[in-house]
């Protein structure tokens, strides 16, 4: 068995949590503070692991199964987007709905596990989630039509081969606009700052951040780093749709994939530190403009 | 040069999606006049360049520039000070709804685009006839979905801004008189519709189109 097919998900289960603190450092940097260590959110997770859980009586097992199959599911994720042009583990034609439904596994589970605590600002904020991911699925899915167009084929490790480079030069129009599209949902799937601000504590605008709130010790270290796991899956399509880039070399494909993660980070901070938070009542509109962008993109693709 | 044109083409496309689904009128009326910029400058230049550019794309392009590209957001923009308006806050087609019109305005477009094969139309691009027309659809929702006649200016012009495109197909062939003319009867048009808004809104302090039909003397 060749040993670089661990690469892709190695990369993400080590450097995950770098971005969060590549992005943390950045909006520390537009607030004109010092910040955070890059290596805070590893620091966290082993504070976190070491602890104890608390479980309120209220709760059933799905609240205790929620951050594991999430953590599974993301895990599963990762073995299924290439990186730096080195093959997925697992690669098969129609991977790419696989990998948009164990997302979707990993949502429904974060929304069971919150609605089982039988809060209502849980069950709002899964609302939310809900409501807002299901707009963002479309605009996710017309990009990925447009991308297995050009390429024809089904399969992420197909899509960013080697040829994908030529590819998006015939197609940049179209590559850019999924790109746009493509990272307008990474901020909302990542509960990210035009969508929802990562760092708030009051209940009524939040949404991820409410759903999590009884989790506690080993738990919270999952979803945790679950959601830095997802930040990661979903940059990586982003920066691969936006940045081809293949030199030939494995080392050196490898190092500007990285790159473009650490880029993909900065822009996240950069966009973090200088908009607003959206009214809720916007983020639809968001959502469907980001739609738009992938829809124009599929009628030029299919002209 | 050839994926040049088509973002070029593609950003039309999307100015035309933000005037579907931007409420504010400070968004609106710049977007509008990039989109005349676009037009006016970069679309013949672009088209026109590997063929050399003949006086008669000149004289359209200094005309059009100052008059779609600044003149026409000078006047809207005098409009929404003297009138004071904002943004519109209720317009009868939602502004998600909208953008979601405008994507079928889209497919419809290019549906008509490949149905217009059987007609010897000159084809300097692929995309510029479904460019021309998906700009008029959007014109035309435009009028029929706000309520404040000032949006309606806007929708008139993008609506013009697409017949001009749809002009620039046939630019080779029709007389620059012809265009000039055009022209000279759009600019008359805002103009006109700009000092009615500005009574309309002294008159009756609104300049909501849906509270006109009950009018009297």
């Amino acid at each position: 068995m060749n040993a670089n097919l661990f690469i892709p998900t190695l990369f993400a289960v080590v450097f995950a949590p770098l971005i969060l603190g590549i992005i943390n450092r950045t909006k520390a940097f537009f607030g004109g503070r010092h910040g955070q260590p890059f290596l805070q959110l590893y620091y966290d997770l082993f504070k976190l692991l070491r602890k104890g859980a608390t479980y309120s009586k209220t709760t059933t097992y799905i609240f205790r199964l929620g951050p594991m199959v999430g953590l599974v599911c993301v895990l599963l994720a990762t073995t299924l987007v290439p990186f730096g042009g080195i093959r997925s583990f697992l690669c098969f034609p129609g991977d790419i709905l696989l990998f948009a439904y164990i997302l979707g596994l990993m949502r429904f589970f974060t929304v069971l596990a919150a609605l089982d605590t039988g809060s209502s600002f849980e069950g709002m904020g899964a609302a939310r989630e809900v409501h807002f991911s299901a707009l963002a699925e479309v605009a996710f899915f017309l990009g990925l039509i447009v991308l297995a167009k050009a390429t024809s084929s089904a399969s992420f490790s197909d899509m960013y081969s080697s040829s994908f480079p030529y590819i998006w030069i015939a197609n940049s129009t179209q590559m850019l606009l999924v790109g746009v599209a493509f990272f307008l949902v990474l901020l909302t799937e990542n509960a990210r700052i035009p969508v929802d601000d990562p760092n708030t504590h009051l209940e009524l605008t939040m949404i991820h951040e409410v759903m999590v709130l009884d989790h506690s010790g080993p738990d919270f270290a999952f979803i945790l780093y679950g959601s830095a796991l997802k930040l990661w899956v979903l940059g990586t399509i982003f920066t691969q749709t936006i940045f081809p880039f293949r030199s030939g070399s494995i080392y050196l494909d490898l190092l500007f994939s990285f790159l473009a993660m650490i880029v993909l980070g900065v822009i996240v901070g950069i966009v973090e530190s200088t908009m607003a938070r959206l009214r809720l009542l916007r983020v639809p509109q968001l959502l469907v403009a980001a739609a738009a962008l992938s829809t124009v993109a599929l009628v030029l693709s299919m002209r | 040069m050839e994926q040049l044109i088509n973002m070029l083409m593609v950003v039309i496309l999307l100015t035309n999606l933000l005037l579907l689904g931007s409420s504010r009128m400070g968004t609106c009326i710049p977007t509008l006049g990039f989109q005349g910029i676009l037009l006016g400058l970069a679309l013949p230049v672009l088209l026109f360049l590997p063929q050399g550019i003949t006086t008669h794309i000149l004289v359209l392009v200094l005309i059009t520039i100052p008059l779609r590209g600044i003149l026409f957001p000078f006047i809207l923009f005098r409009v929404i000070r003297k009138t004071n308006i904002q943004r519109e806050i209720e317009p009868f087609i939602s502004y998600p709804v909208s953008i979601f019109l405008g994507i079928l305005a889209l497919v419809l477009a290019f549906w008509m685009n490949s149905r217009l094969t059987g007609m010897s139309v000159p084809s300097l691009h692929p995309l510029l006839l479904p460019v021309a027309f998906y700009t008029i659809l959007v014109g035309l929702i435009l009028i029929v979905s706000r309520k404040l006649a000032i949006n309606q200016v806007l929708g008139y012009i993008v609506m013009e801004n697409g017949m001009y495109v749809l002009g620039i197909a046939f630019a080779g062939e029709v007389h620059l008189l012809l265009e000039l003319g055009v022209l000279m009867d759009v600019f008359v048009a805002v103009f006109v519709m700009s000092i009615a808004i500005y009574r309309i809104s002294r008159e009756f302090d609104h300049i909501d189109v849906n509270q006109l039909q009950n009018l009297k003397d």
